[in-house]
Parts: C-alpha cells; structure tokens; sequence
C-alpha cells in the first residue's frame, strides 16, 4: 500500500488510500511500522489521513489497533482524521471510534496535537 | 422432505441472563407510549401490534438461558448443541409434549466444558426418567467427568449416578464425519481457553454450522481459511458475536470470543447463506444487542462482495426453518 507523507513541525501526516483489506494489509503494516517506530512523546505525533480511503476490514482495523498500542507503549500518539462517512460507519459498528481518536479533518487534529503543525499546516495553504 | 427447524433454547453467553423489573417497567413504559392513539382495546388487537409494530427490542427479550440449541430433521430422536441453562426450558417442552411416560433419545454435542455450556444439565427432567436416553459427544476426554463432577456434593444434591436416564458418553475425533440420528457432524478444534469444538452437521444437503465460544485471529490466514472452509456454503452459521471488534482485538484479545464483524467477514469469504449473533455478552441489555443487531445488518451491506448474508440475532425461543 502506498503512503504518502507530509510533515507539519512535529506532527507526520501519512495519506492513506484505497481498500485497506485482507490483500493490501501486509502494506499497510510494512509502511506504518517505521513511522511507528519514531512515534514517542518526544516525537512525532502520527496523523493518518483517511480522507481518500474507501473501505477498511478487520484486519486492517487490527493492523491500526496494534500501531496505537505500540506508539502508545512508547508514548507517542496516532490518530485518525477525515473519514469517509462509510469508514467512519465502519468504525463506529466495530466500536474503534471507542478506542481511536478520530477527528473531523487533518486540520482538527493538527488543532488538538500540534500547535506549531497547525502554523505550519496554514502556512502551507496560506490561511 | 420436511424442512429442517433450529430452535435456540439459551442464547446468552458466560452466564443467564434475567431481565428485572426495573427493566421490565421501562419497556412496558415504551410500549404505552407507542401505543398511544391506537385502538387497542383487545387482547387480540394488542398482541397483533407488538408482534407486528413494536419496535422489537420492546417487544421482545434476547435472553436469557446459557447456550443450548436443537436441530430438528424430522427424526423421532432428538439433537442438541450444549446443556447450558437452557435445556432446563428444553426439557420441558419435551415432558409437555410427551408426558413423562415417552421415552425418547438425546443427541447432545458438547462445544466445550465451561460452566455456562453444561450448567443446564442437573436441571434437565428427562434426564431423571428412566427409559430415556442420552448420548453425549465431544471432544474433550474429560467429557464424562465434568459432567458428573459438577453433581458432586457440595455442588448438587443429586449424584450423578442417581439419574433415571441412561446416560452415555462418546468423545469424537476433531476432523472426522460421523452419521448420528440422520445427520452427518464434524468437529472442528476452535481457539478458546481449554478449547473449545465447532460442529458442521449436514443433513438433506443442508450445512449447519453451530461455532460458538471461538476465537479467530485475523492475523492467522491458515486459521481464516479454515475457519472459511468449515463454513463454506453453509445454510446457517450460529457463531459466538459476544464482543465488539475494538474489544475482541485489544483488552480482550485471547479471551476466546469473537465479533459481530469479523462472523460477517468469514461468513462472506465462504459464501455462507445466513449468519444468526450468538452467546451475547451478559452486560449488553436488550438495545445494545439490537443495535449489534442493526449494525451488523448495515456492516454485510458494507463488505458485501458477493450475494447477500442474511443476518439474524439469536434469542431464546427462536425458531430457523433451513
């Protein structure tokens, strides 16, 4: 799976896209572990941008459980912004909306995890 | 050819379940307001509305009973999944039919020897009248001993032994077909702590899958392909829906549960027909488990690739016709 990113000061914005299922899972977990491993309290905080991904499965739901636990034990955070409405159905029906930080937009949540990302996040698109 | 008929006799999990009277009043409370307007002066007329109109988390209950189910082929011999709670129910439906003077013979397979899955046997009438006979199956080696154990002073005041029925145990090899009372059943090792055994019983080219009490690691894709083969084209799968996904994935990963979502998953990837929620976790009351319910109705229109899953949630007095 293909992942883009973006930093904004401290805080790593990773694009995601496409169906997270059981054939491109392997990828998305390749591709997250070395953001992850870099995720601490005095590191990057980990955004995941889900604004272009259509469909996630259990097993990608598990893949995300296991990056928040590991960032977690390190102390870093990662969060989950910009939802499709049918992603978002999906995590709210498998109750990982309990369990992850999800927000509205990128922006929201460059707001509520990284001030100095924010600046330079409107910066960017000369807000 | 008649048809075959699945009765869920208990279908909540770990331990039953009793709605209270708090509970009780609330829903009776719903219920008036919903009907307020309607001329429901009858006994007649009310009871065709909440059949038909009320919203059925008001209407109805989920249980209940700890696991037990009957499959009915036809045949003059009756066949059961687990002696939780509800067999007690069971049993007397059976005397209730019959009286206590007809002697018939119980199939029962065992999922496994956890409490909530046999708790129902010490209360089980027919088994205290002889000419009655029951076979129980597993796979478990200690399947006769925890079945009389748990009638052992101090636990209960009737020993074992002291049954009138006779009783018979045969511990089955995970793996292999056997033909018992017109159904062909196999056994399939489930992850569940001490293990636990899903059945596949065929009948009249008719799959039932009963997979309760199983945990499955998406992570293990040999695991996922058997699970799928095990259900594969099945007519109905009756699979243990007791923990959210967030929940069977982090805090309570290794407790040997599973979800709603991923029953769907699997059901999808081996073209099964008809999932039916199963062992319903004890703390969900009766709005929690229809909106499991609905969601996971939503969820199979979601993922769905092929033809549609029907999705149906267990409760205690339920009746399938497959």
């Amino acid at each position: 799976m293909h992942i883009s990113q973006e930093r904004y000061a401290d805080a790593l914005v990773l694009a995601l896209a496409g169906r997270i299922d059981n054939s491109t899972t392997e990828g998305l977990k390749t591709g997250l572990d070395s953001y992850v491993a870099a995720c601490r309290s005095e590191g990057d905080r980990l955004i995941l941008d889900f604004s272009r991904v259509e469909y996630i499965s259990s097993v990608g739901l598990r893949v995300l459980m296991l990056a928040a636990k590991q960032s977690r034990e390190q102390g870093g955070t990662i969060v989950v912004a910009a939802m499709q409405p049918v992603v978002r159905e999906i995590f709210e029906i498998s109750r990982f909306n309990l369990v992850f930080e999800c927000f509205g937009s990128v922006r929201e949540a460059l707001a509520k995890l990284s001030p100095a990302g924010l600046v330079a996040y409107d910066a960017k698109r000369g807000e | 050819m008649a048809g075959l008929r699945v009765t869920f006799w208990g279908t909540r999990g770990s331990i039953p379940v009793a709605l209270d009277s708090a509970s009780i009043r609330d829903r009776l409370a719903k219920a008036i307001v919903a009907a307020a307007g309607r001329s429901l002066d009858t006994h007649d007329k009310a009871r065709a509305w909440v059949d038909n109109e009320l919203d059925f988390a008001v209407s109805h209950t989920f249980g209940g009973n700890s696991a037990c189910i009957q499959l009915d082929g036809g045949g003059k011999e009756y066949v059961l999944c687990d002696l939780g709670s509800g067999v007690r129910v069971f049993g007397h439906h059976v005397l209730a039919r019959h009286g206590p003077a007809h002697s018939s013979v119980y199939h029962v397979f065992m999922s496994h020897l956890h409490w909530d899955h046999i708790m129902g046997f010490p209360f089980f009438a027919p088994a205290y009248v002889p000419g009655n006979t029951i076979r129980i199956y597993g796979c478990h080696a200690e399947l006769e001993s925890a079945l009389r154990r748990q009638q052992d002073a101090p636990f209960f005041p009737v020993p074992f032994h002291r049954l009138g029925a006779t009783i018979e145990f045969q511990v089955l090899q995970p793996g292999r077909s056997y033909d018992i009372a017109g159904w062909s059943v196999t056994a399939k090792l489930q992850a569940h702590s001490g293990d636990s055994y899903g059945y596949r019983f065929v009948r009249d080219d008719k799959v039932i899958v009963y997979t309760t009490d199983s945990e499955h690691r998406l992570d293990d894709q040999v695991a996922v392909e058997g699970a799928a083969t095990f259900f594969a084209d099945a007519d109905l799968v009756i699979f243990d829906a007791m923990y959210s996904l967030a929940e069977a994935v982090s805090v309570k990963e290794d407790w040997g549960h599973s979800s709603n979502v991923v029953g769907v998953e699997l059901c999808q990837l081996a073209g099964a027909k008809h999932l039916v929620l199963f062992h319903h976790e004890p703390a969900n009351n009766d709005e929690r488990i229809a909106q499991v319910w609905r969601e996971t109705v939503r969820y199979e229109e979601i993922s769905r690739s092929g033809a549609p899953l029907r999705i149906s949630v267990a409760y205690d007095g339920l009746e399938i016709e497959v």
